[in-house]
């Protein structure tokens, strides 16, 4: 595998990374943060870099929601389905979205403008139901707000 | 040098979603523009807990609390308030509905309020340590350091009879104590910051707005038990909160008061940050220390606790961030003080993040021994639009629900656990008569079914059975014998499971059976789900005495399941409906209903 898969300041970090115990999550959170995701080539990668078999990491990375194993969309969007979010129709925004984009949870437009996930708690429940496009935090969504909200994303 | 004013605006998560980093940039900005740069001091703070109102800026001296501001109305703050003298009124919370409020102590929301643990958060700017420090932060280690042994510490932990408080409640002092009993060259000590609960925030709000306390309360125990590293194990999802630790973290170090050879005493401690990766399961001690060490995250059966084998083997003290973060002002006012705050069982204060259907959601710090009617109707304001209470749920996925019966308990460990529900780490979610309860346990289920690790029988095919039996209840399908048998499978996950997740992952189940029978049955043997919820058991209908034959909701109907004569009544085809609910929202004359 070619070194130019990493960015210079993700093989630094690994190279930091590489001697001390526990590495591994660390190391797959830079990996996401640069590639978005975690490709299989990304993997292969960290395996040879760190000598941690490649089951042990597929183990990992399936294990914990947070790491995904698809490209997002240019634009991410995070639906809110907290207990919060759940009660005041987080449910709602996403069958909307099902609606307007066609999207389905984990999901991409064909376009490959949006993805969609349904995350647990975005942490600001005083504003329920959220939702976030590409890190912007809409709050108090209503159904008939969604399409204005991806419009600003066109 | 002194300021005219200082204006304080809220950095936590939820205000800087309403773009309170805006107001903050636009504050300086102005007063620069407006000549009275050298008069005003914008300082970016954490959480004021009325997330409600958000975003929150506050002006001192005058206290003036301005609530739901905009980044536009920072012109006028710098113009009316810094350059005139004059208060902007409606801008100050509660102008609309009675005189403005003279002290902020006065609001409801706060009356009823003691901040320990949230000291600091709404007070200081988190990225600053010179502010930690002129709030008497770094007190506590220094005293920890120089004037008290190792036994002094945790025997004042014991004094002040402080209980972790990130669900169980066992006492801190013990663990401590285990651990530095316990044999080893190296041991270690564990912030537990993965705060999975869905609808809880207290720790976060903890970690943005004072992460200091954290910081040195960790480094007390490490001096306690004879430990010199420590790790923060934090959600990834929470890259304010990890910001905020690193900043800290640095200026701690350039300080001394983190690093080799703390404050000259001879004591070398240092903190890392280890992030998590989105496991509910990982806030279990077993589980998050697998995590720490780069494995899937499965929680290992117990003994031997964390205290004698944790992180690598080494004994290790875990406490959660809101267990930690009281520490600091133990060790200052002393155990004594601490103990006289709350009721015989439990000490101290609990922090909630109070939502739902709630008018002031937000984040609350009580005294133990508050009441859930005092928390939900003084504090919370209420019921949101008017609408009935229906129940409260403490405890998240783990907990149950609280009816009106139950209201008046006194909030602590026990008589939250004989009611049926549990402290847990702090979510509170008041529910009203919309929402149908056999949905929310539902809900709950399906979260920890979702986060079942997989590791033991009990919880992997238990949590699936059980939320099948659920849904066939939600469908209309379920008969009496389903409930016995969804019983017996809590039973046996609760006696089976090998850790807490399973244990407790039936508890929703129970308590809302226990609560609300008549809810269960109308959707076992009526086949109706009385709050309208369960689309599959409801249906939707027109008044003909009210429908004026408008055709606004035939033509919004995605479908075409509704049909009748312009200025006739209409008449919807319940074999094509799909529930949706559109034309009850669009309908001006009420004449739609659900049954």
């Amino acid at each position: 595998m070619s070194q130019n898969l990493f960015s210079e300041e993700l093989n630094a970090f690994v190279d930091e990374w590489k001697d001390k115990p526990g590495n591994l999550i660390m190391v797959l959170h830079r990996v996401q943060q640069e590639i978005g995701y975690i490709s299989r080539e990304a993997a292969d990668e960290v395996s040879k870099r760190l000598g941690i078999p490649l089951a042990k990491i597929w183990g990992v990375v399936t294990f914990y929601h947070f790491f995904k194993l698809n490209k997002p969309g240019k634009y991410n969007i995070q639906v809110c389905l907290g207990t919060a979010c759940y009660l005041k129709g987080g449910d709602i925004i996403i069958e909307e979205l099902e609606k307007q984009k066609g999207l389905t949870v984990g999901g991409l437009t064909e376009d490959g403008k949006f993805s969609l996930e349904a995350v647990r708690c975005v942490g600001c429940c005083g504003l329920a139901p959220v939702m976030t496009i590409a890190g912007e935090v809409f709050g108090k969504v209503t159904k008939d707000q969604v399409a204005g909200v991806l419009d600003k994303f066109a | 040098m002194a300021f005219k004013n200082y204006i304080l605006v809220c950095g936590g998560t939820a205000c800087e979603s309403s773009k309170s980093d805006q107001i903050y940039k636009n504050l300086i900005e102005e007063a620069k523009n407006q000549g009275v740069a050298d008069q005003v001091q914008v300082v970016k703070t954490g959480c004021f807990g009325f997330c409600e109102q958000g975003p929150i800026v506050k002006v001192l001296p005058e206290d003036s609390f301005y609530v739901q501001v905009k980044p536009e109305d920072a012109k006028e703050i710098i113009s009316e308030h810094v350059i005139k003298g004059r208060e902007i009124t409606r801008l100050q919370y509660g102008h609309h509905v009675r005189k403005a409020y003279e002290e902020v102590e006065d609001i409801q929301f706060y009356k009823k309020q003691k901040r320990v643990v949230l000291r600091n958060c709404g007070k200081i700017d988190p990225e600053n340590i010179d502010e930690y420090i002129a709030c008497d932060g770094y007190k506590a280690l220094e005293k920890a350091l120089f004037e008290m042994s190792e036994d002094d510490i945790i025997n004042e932990l014991k004094i002040a009879g402080l209980r972790g408080r990130g669900g169980a409640g066992f006492p801190t002092w013990m663990k401590w104590n285990f651990t530095k009993q316990a044999e080893g060259d190296v041991k270690y000590v564990v912030c537990n910051a993965d705060e999975g609960d869905p609808g809880a925030y207290m720790d976060r709000s903890t970690l943005e707005g004072d992460p200091h306390s954290v910081l040195e309360a960790m480094t007390i125990c490490g001096k306690a038990i004879g430990a010199h590293q420590g790790f923060i194990y934090i959600r990834a999802e929470y890259p304010l909160a990890i910001h905020r630790l690193e900043v800290a973290m640095k200026q701690a170090r350039e300080y001394g008061l983190l690093g080799k050879d703390i404050l000259g005493s001879g004591f070398d401690y240092d903190i890392e940050i280890r992030l998590g990766a989105g496991a509910f399961v990982c806030g279990e001690e077993t589980a998050l220390l697998q995590s720490i060490e780069g494995h899937r995250g499965m929680p290992q059966p117990r003994p031997p606790f964390p205290a004698v084998k944790g992180l690598w083997g080494k004994p290790t003290v875990i406490n959660n961030v809101e267990t930690w973060a009281n520490i600091p002002a133990i060790i200052v006012n002393g155990g004594a003080w601490f103990a006289s705050i709350g009721t015989e069982d439990s000490h101290g204060t609990k922090v909630f993040a109070l939502t739902g259907k709630i008018c002031n959601s937000g984040l609350v710090e009580v005294p133990m021994g508050t009441t859930l009617r005092e928390i939900v109707f003084d504090i919370g304001g209420g019921i949101a639009n008017g609408k009935k209470f229906k129940a409260v749920q403490t405890g998240g996925p783990s907990g149950g629900v609280i009816t009106e019966e139950n209201l008046d308990t006194p909030i602590d460990f026990g008589s939250l656990m004989k009611i049926g529900s549990m402290m847990g780490s702090g979510g509170m979610i008041v529910m009203d008569e919309d929402d149908c309860i056999v949905d929310v346990a539902k809900f709950y289920l399906d979260f920890t079914v979702d986060e079942s690790c997989g590791k033991c029988a009990p919880c992997r095919i238990g949590g699936k059975t059980l939320n099948a039996l659920l849904g066939k209840i939600t469908e209309g399908k379920a008969s009496d014998e389903d409930v016995a048998q969804m019983r017996q499978i809590a039973l046996a996950m609760q006696k089976g499971s090998l850790c807490a997740l399973g244990q407790t992952a039936p508890n929703p189940v129970l308590s809302t059976l226990k609560y609300f029978p008549e809810e269960y049955e109308a959707h076992i043997r009526d086949k109706k789900c009385p709050s309208g919820k369960c689309k599959r058991l409801i249906s939707y209908s027109i008044d003909p005495t009210k429908c004026i034959g408008c055709t606004a909701c035939a033509r919004k109907c995605p479908v075409g399941a509704i049909s009748g004569e312009l200025k006739k009544p209409h008449s919807i085809n319940t074999q094509v409906c799909i529930k949706c609910g559109v034309c009850k929202e669009t309908c001006k004359f009420s004449a739609i209903s659900v049954k």
